[in-house]
């Protein structure tokens, strides 16, 4: 995939990060997020580590620190909730700048916003080295079940037609109404979702037409051309790969002996 | 539809012609076993079309749509170049030799990588007939192959198709594009075939033509 083509999250490049199946960077990121998932919130010190395994890894993958923090807001709208709690949980208080804040509150605020950054910034991580292609064949390959691969690439492969056509309607739209974002059009926003879904249910008609007619009987065929895809990961890349999440859930189980 | 009666001989190629709605497609999805006839019969080399024969019948029959988009759903072209010939259990090394075989006939062996959702109109509809002949079908059934086509795509996709040894069936308004391509056109109006002979003397009946809501394009003329 040509880099102007890629998803936005995708950045091109040769890294050795880039180069790893996608399988085991999958498996990394799961153990990754587990481990800061299950790390007590009342201590800090755990945190940091976590996020300097991240910039470490970043390092490695030559992703640059600026390229990856505007990505990173796309967390925003989850962390706004967080942001209320110490305002809201009740219990003991404590004076923050003349703010009367809930001790428990600003705990379960910090756990919130600190474990979603870095599994935002985890997951960033995978998103920004792996291309949407490689992504079935790593699934088959950790034996996820072949429905579940099969929806997943047509979901990839039908995001960018479906956008496409949401995009046209919008400008049709906007060419008849103007601004779409004026309230009494919400009526004709809604029915354009509508025939958005109408439209792509008469697609997936059509394409599993097409699949019929070339032999397609509900199973997906083992390709053997793998075109464009890495080969299995030997047992050195698992054992690479797997240092990032290795190291966290190592510090994820001191968190709780030293607690 | 109803009493269409419709015989092709190996190696013909024939044109659909008719307008919208008049059971072009739904004829064309009859002859793959997709839909199925409430009565009658359609053979295919000799074989009839049943349950029993409807893999091996569906492996002859080549169907491009449309839509190239609706024909190609894999991550990487080649990826749904092969997806027929592996559903028809072929395999290894002779499945990566029909998919590269299937591309140097549509010259887009150095695609094969790439997602088809990045290329244009004109390689997706290459690329949508790439993944019939990768099947190695004896009938090959296009609707409406030059629909959104530049000049440039248009002309090599006829170059294409005029180089391939398959029976074909086009169903097509381009009625240029038929007389280009075919010897034969049929012309179909409201489910049943209304005229059936040469390209070139269905196209120059003005009055057929304009009984059914088909015209040749502004400055063209057929001469029989």
């Amino acid at each position: 995939m040509g880099g102007g083509h890629a998803h936005p999250l995708y950045r091109d490049g040769d890294s050795p990060v880039h180069r790893l199946p996608a399988e085991v960077k999958i498996v990394g990121l799961v153990l990754f997020v587990l481990a800061v998932v299950a790390t007590p919130r009342e201590l800090f010190w755990p945190f940091g580590i976590y996020a300097l395994i991240l910039i470490a890894t970043w390092w490695v993958a030559r992703i640059p620190l600026l390229w990856m923090l505007p990505r990173m807001l796309i967390e925003a709208p989850f962390v706004v909730l967080a942001l209320l709690l110490p305002f809201a949980e009740g219990g003991e208080r404590v004076g923050v700048a003349g703010l009367q804040l809930s001790v428990s509150g600003l705990y379960a605020a910090w756990g919130i916003v600190i474990k979603g950054t870095l599994g935002v910034a985890a997951s960033l991580t995978v998103a920004s080295t792996t291309t949407a292609r490689e992504l079935p064949v790593a699934l088959s390959r950790l034996r996820v079940p072949a429905v579940f691969v099969s929806v997943l690439t047509l979901m990839i492969r039908y995001i960018d037609v479906l956008t496409a056509e949401a995009r046209r309607m919008r400008k049709a739209r906007i060419s008849l109404v103007g601004s779409p974002l004026m309230l009494h059009q919400g009526g004709a926003t809604a029915k354009g979702v509508g025939s958005l879904f109408l439209r792509s249910y008469e697609r997936g008609e059509r394409v599993y037409l097409a699949m019929l007619s070339r032999g397609f009987d509900g199973r997906v065929p083992q390709l053997a051309v793998g075109a464009g895809c890495a080969a299995p990961a030997s047992a050195r890349q698992w054992l690479l790969a797997l240092l990032p999440a290795s190291a966290a859930v190592l510090v994820a189980a001191g968190s709780w002996v030293l607690r | 539809m109803d009493g269409i009666d419709l015989d092709i001989a190996p190696g013909e190629r024939v044109a659909l012609l008719g307008p919208n709605g008049a059971g072009k497609t739904t004829l064309m999805l009859h002859l793959n076993g997709v839909l199925t006839a409430s009565e009658g019969t359609i053979e295919i080399g000799g074989t009839a079309l049943s349950r029993n024969t409807l893999r091996d019948i569906r492996r002859r029959v080549g169907l491009m749509f449309q839509d190239p988009d609706d024909q190609l759903f894999m991550p990487t072209l080649a990826q749904d170049v092969a997806f027929g010939p592996a559903n028809f259990g072929v395999q290894g090394a002779e499945l990566e030799a029909r998919v590269a075989r299937a591309l140097a006939v549509v010259s887009m062996a150095e695609l094969a990588t790439r997602s088809p959702a990045h290329m244009s109109g004109g390689q997706r509809r290459r690329a949508a007939l790439a993944t019939v002949l990768a099947c190695e079908p004896d009938v090959l059934v296009l609707d409406e192959p030059s629909a959104n086509l530049d000049p440039v795509a248009r002309r090599e996709l006829a170059q294409t198709l005029l180089d391939l040894d398959a029976t074909m069936l086009i169903v097509t308004h381009d009625l240029p594009y038929a007389a280009q391509l075919c010897d034969r056109a049929i012309v179909m109006d409201g489910g049943v075939i209304v005229a059936d002979g040469s390209v070139a003397d269905v196209l120059s009946d003005a009055e057929l033509l304009a009984d059914h809501r088909l015209e040749l394009p502004w400055g063209f003329t057929v001469h029989s």
